[in-house]
C-alpha cells in the first residue's frame, strides 16, 4: 500500500510541477488571463457539486440551506472561519433534525 | 497583511475540518496510519486523496487508485501556471512551491489585489493548509470511530462554504462565468464519473472575455 501511495503521491506532483516548468516566455497575456479565469470556473464548479450532488444525481439536502447560509454570511462579511463553521452547523442541525 | 494572514490561517483551520474525515475515512477504508500520513504530506491535494481511499474502499486495484487520484490532480496544474507567474520560484523554493499549489493557497492568493499580497497569500496559505490538514488527518485516522461520519457534523457542507469563501471576491466580476462552470459541473455529473465534470468546465475558462 505505501508503494501504492507514493507512486500516486508522484503522479499528483506530475502536474503540479508541471505548471512550473513552462517556460515564462511562452505565458502570453492570453494564457495568463486564461489562468485566472480557470481558478473562478473551478473553484464555483467545485462549490456547485459539493452543494448539489450526491453519488451522479442532484440532490437537494441539508447542504443547500447551508449553502445558502454561508452566501448571506460571506456577503455579510463575517469571518472566513465563522462561516464555515455556521454551514457545517446548519448542515448537521437539519440532519439531527430528521431533514 | 495582516488581514491576508488571517485569511490563510481561517483557511487551513477550515481545511482541518474535513482533514478528520479524510483521516477517518481512509482508516475506515483499511489503509495503515503510515499509508494515511503519506497521503497527506506527499500527495498533499484533498480531491486525489478522498479519490484514491475510494478506489481502495471499493476493492480497486492499486493501478486504478493511481490513474483516480492523478487524473484529479489536474486541476493543481492549472493553479501552478498561474502562481509560476505570480511566485516565479526558483531552484529548490520551486519544488516547495509546486507542492503546496492546491485549491485553497491559490485560491486565497488569486483574491489579492497586489502582487506582494498574492504572494504572501499563496506561501501563508499553503503552509497553515499543509499544517493543519496533516495534523487533522492523524487525528481523524486515529480518533475516527468515535466521531461518527461527516455528514453527521455537516462537514460536507463545511468543505463547499470553504471553497464558496475562497472563490468570495472573485464572483462580482465573473458571475456568468462561475454560474455557466456551476451548470455544467451539476448537469455533468449526471453522465459523467466524478471529478470529469469539474475538469470539464476547463473548456468555459478557455473562451476570451470579451472587452469592454
Amino acid at each position: 500500500m505505501t508503494l501504492t501511495v507514493i507512486l500516486a503521491s508522484l503522479a499528483v506532483f506530475s502536474w503540479k510541477i508541471l505548471g512550473y516548468l513552462i517556460p515564462q516566455k511562452w505565458i502570453t497575456e492570453g494564457i495568463r488571463q486564461f489562468s485566472e479565469r480557470v481558478t473562478v470556473v473551478l473553484m464555483s464548479a467545485l462549490v456547485a457539486v459539493q452543494t448539489f450532488v450526491s453519488a451522479n444525481q442532484v440532490e437537494f439536502d441539508a447542504r443547500v440551506p447551508a449553502l445558502g447560509v454561508a452566501a448571506i454570511l460571506f456577503a455579510l462579511k463575517v469571518p472566513y472561519i465563522v462561516v464555515v463553521i455556521a454551514a457545517a452547523a446548519v448542515a448537521g442541525g437539519l440532519r439531527a433534525l430528521g431533514f | 497583511m495582516k488581514r491576508v494572514l488571517s485569511t490563510s490561517i481561517s483557511v487551513g483551520l477550515a481545511t482541518g475540518l474535513y482533514g478528520i474525515s479524510f483521516g477517518a475515512l481512509a482508516a475506515v477504508a483499511g489503509l495503515d496510519l503510515l499509508s494515511i500520513m503519506l497521503l497527506s504530506i506527499l500527495m498533499f491535494s484533498g480531491g486525489s486523496q478522498f479519490a484514491f481511499i475510494g478506489v481502495i474502499a471499493a476493492g480497486g486495484a492499486p493501478i486504478s487508485a493511481i490513474t483516480s487520484s492523478w487524473l484529479l490532480g489536474v486541476r493543481n496544474g492549472f493553479y501552478a501556471m498561474r502562481l509560476n507567474n505570480v511566485l516565479a520560484p526558483r531552484g529548490f523554493l520551486k519544488l516547495v512551491a509546486a507542492q503546496l499549489s492546491i485549491d485553497e493557497s491559490n485560491g486565497v492568493s488569486a483574491a489579492q489585489d497586489d502582487l506582494k499580497s498574492q504572494r504572501l497569500g499563496f506561501w501563508a496559505t499553503g503552509i497553515a493548509v499543509f499544517v493543519f490538514w496533516n495534523l487533522a488527518t492523524l487525528l481523524g485516522a486515529l480518533a475516527g470511530d468515535f466521531l461518527g461520519s461527516a455528514e453527521t457534523w455537516g462537514l460536507d457542507a463545511a468543505a463547499a462554504a470553504a471553497f464558496l469563501g475562497l472563490v468570495w471576491p472573485k464572483l462580482k466580476d465573473n458571475k456568468t462565468l462561475a454560474l455557466a462552470a456551476s451548470v455544467v459541473a451539476v448537469v455533468g455529473s449526471l453522465f459523467l464519473p466524478a471529478g470529469v465534470p469539474v475538469l470539464l468546465t476547463v473548456l468555459i475558462a478557455l473562451v476570451p472575455r470579451r472587452s469592454k
